[in-house]
């Protein structure tokens, strides 16, 4: 696959257009006008901020996070692990009187079963994140809005994606400025 | 809006929490600590690194010489098979505590004064852990064959671990504290270090904050899994804190030896770690807040409550000194109650009454709130607390191995300049690697201070609105 097949596939390059990208200074703006673009039919929205804020998920319709049932399991097998790891070497593979202790007992395997069972699911919860997030990646159409290095500082973007079925470049940011957003751009994939 | 807000002289008792105009600024205030273009860090920074840099390099030589001669090197010999080593061990645990506390059990009771605080209090954390595992490594003798503690498959050892040992718990313990809090830190750099990649023009610095941020870009999307992934981190953090000093005590705990066999352990030695960590967080807190001019950020409030918490934590300490006592006697076991009379009499009264002073009575102060205001005071009680933590753990481990059952194997310890020399070269190494994370990463966490800011704002608005409609 050439390079320019490739990005065709990604749906990023000059000729695509990304979605349009406008700004707020503060939060309850943008969630205000989140809430209002939304209500205006798009459902391909999403907003960038330097922290998070407060109401937009429901203002723009972000589903809530599957994180936690991911970690459930890893937990479970992080216990798991333990049990048997100590189950086997003790009743089964290195069989060793120790101070007159049963080769196996379910009571000695909860200290290390409990440190399994948080180092699992912290690694589920730190590698989840970052994979159900799409990170890490080098490269994101929305960097090539000229206010987007500010969603790390103080600014607050709105943007409505262009693979919304109700997306037209002109349309959509003339909805952005008739809520209030500045430095409103439409942005190239 | 409630009354508080309202009423002047309220607002001066309850002040808000950060002082800053707005969102930028804030960048801007932590930011250019990291930057250090706009403001030059300062020479005595430079000096002090210096100063702890070359005692971390004692440490080495130690270290070195150590390995290179064997463990006889330190004054570890019978009666007293663990002397320094385990009590700066547990030493160092402990002082990480406070790191967890602050970044998970106050993240769950949202107190949002922690905001201010907690990245360098986790950074504290890795760092202790780090001086902590020094010891047992060095002091298996071979510190290159500390794989066997972990059931690795391998060809030369073809034995398993004793997972019936606190030990071996106590492996699994602490490796998994010092993983999870490194997830639980780095997590919550990333935001802020996508900050400083779209703030810096510098290329190198671009690449590598570029590629520390994994492409951060601050989406309402990914902070939805964020906030999620954070709080089930905080969320485990907080029973895994209070595991791993239960599991470091259960190795004196598990044990028959007066002083140490006893049930109050868990609980003691946790409430000990989060006293001594705080008192800690607290001295290096102050001191930078001192040397990088961060007044607005790390406010009297915060320390204040860091305070109330020393006392708490010490109190609870001070509790559990005197069940222990009472415990002894109540017993009827002559050995218990010899343990207990000689730990506050016998040749180590010295180190006993050392920590109880620093531990129980100095603290006391913080009943008024002139002395948790006072920043001479809480400087002087922070390193005295730490004093006092040290001498705890070894009271505990001298006291009761120098003095057991048989008076034909009493004994008394005597460090040696070894264990002396390289027990000051943690510190200097603790402090090394802090200065280095102050100066060159975010010390306070951006983007969560602004979550706090919003918030603050959002009050101040409504505030506003109440004093207009009363008008």
């Amino acid at each position: 696959m050439t390079l320019d097949e490739l990005k065709d596939k990604i749906g990023i390059g000059d000729d695509k257009v990304y979605a349009a990208m406008g700004a707020f200074d503060n939060p309850e703006d943008l969630v205000d006008a989140g809430r209002k673009i939304r209500e205006m039919g798009y459902t391909k929205l999403d907003a960038m901020s330097p922290f998070p804020v407060h109401g937009i998920d429901d203002a723009i319709g972000v589903p809530a996070s599957k994180l936690g049932w991911v970690v459930v399991w890893f937990s479970a097998l992080g216990a798991l692990t333990a049990v048997t790891l100590i189950w086997y070497v003790g009743a089964i593979d290195y069989r060793l009187v120790i101070g007159g202790k049963p080769y196996f007992d379910f009571s000695y395997t909860i200290p290390i079963a409990f440190e399994l069972t948080v180092l699992f699911s912290a690694f589920a919860s730190f590698l989840g994140m970052w994979a159900i997030n799409g990170l890490p990646r080098l490269y994101h159409p929305s960097l090539n809005y000229s206010q987007a290095h500010r969603a790390s500082d103080d600014l607050f973007i709105l943007v409505i994606e262009a693979n919304d079925p109700k997306f037209n470049p002109q349309q959509a940011a003339e909805h952005l400025r008739s809520v209030g957003a500045g430095d409103v751009e439409v942005v190239e994939g | 809006m409630s009354a508080v807000l309202q009423d002047p002289q309220l607002m001066e008792v309850n002040p808000p929490l950060v002082r800053s105009e707005d969102y930028h600024d804030l960048t801007e205030q932590i930011s250019v600590i990291v930057e250090g273009d706009v403001v030059k860090t300062p020479t005595k920074y430079w000096i002090t690194l210096a100063v702890t840099a070359s005692i971390t390099g004692l440490l080495g030589a130690m270290i070195v010489y150590l390995v290179s001669t064997g463990i006889g090197v330190w004054g570890n010999n019978r009666p007293i098979g663990w002397a320094w080593d385990i009590t700066n061990f547990v030493f160092w645990i402990g002082i990480g505590h406070a790191g967890t506390l602050i970044s998970a059990i106050l993240f769950l009771f949202r107190q949002k004064w922690r905001t201010s605080i907690n990245r360098s209090a986790e950074a504290m954390t890795l760092f202790a852990v780090m001086c902590a595992g020094i010891f047992p490594l060095f002091h298996t003798g071979r510190p290159w064959r500390a794989y066997w503690l972990f059931p690795i498959p391998n060809t030369d050892l073809n034995l398993w671990q004793n997972f019936r040992s606190p030990l071996i718990w106590d492996v699994f313990a602490v490796s998994t504290y010092f993983t999870v809090s490194l997830l639980f830190w780095f997590t919550g750099l990333v935001p802020d270090l996508a900050t400083l990649r779209d703030r810096t023009t510098n290329k190198l610095k671009q690449w590598i904050f570029g590629a520390l941020s994994l492409g951060w870009r601050g989406s309402a999307r990914h902070w939805s899994n964020y906030e999620k992934a954070y709080l089930i981190l905080a969320a485990i953090s907080t029973p895994l804190v209070l595991s791993v000093h239960s599991i470091v005590s259960f190795d004196f705990a598990t044990s028959v030896i007066p002083g140490w066999h006893t049930t109050i352990f868990p609980p003691y030695f946790v409430a000990g770690a989060i006293f001594s960590g705080f008192a800690c967080v607290m001295t290096l807190l102050l001191i930078a807040r001192w040397t990088l001019n961060l007044q607005n950020l790390i406010t009297m409030k915060h320390l204040e409550n860091m305070n109330k918490i020393i006392l708490v934590t010490g109190s609870i300490v001070g509790y559990a000194y005197a069940c222990e006592f009472f415990v002894a006697w109540y017993s009827g076991d002559i050995y218990e109650r010899f343990t207990f009379l000689n730990r506050a009499f016998g040749p180590y009264w010295w180190a006993a009454w050392s920590m109880y002073s620093c531990n129980v009575f100095i603290p006391q102060l913080y009943w008024f709130k002139k002395m948790r205001n006072n920043l001479w005071v809480m400087f002087i009680i922070s390193i005295t607390t730490n004093i006092g933590m040290w001498f705890e753990r070894f009271v505990i481990i001298a006291t009761s191995l120098t003095r057991d059952f048989l008076p034909t194997s009493w004994g008394y310890f005597h460090p040696t300049w070894v264990d002396m020399c390289t027990f000051l070269g943690t510190i200097g190494l603790f402090l090394t690697l802090f200065l280095v994370f102050a100066r060159f990463l975010p010390m306070i966490a951006i983007s969560e201070v602004k979550g706090v800011l919003a918030v603050q704002k959002h009050q101040f608005k409504d505030e506003e609105v109440v004093a207009h409609d009363l008008r």
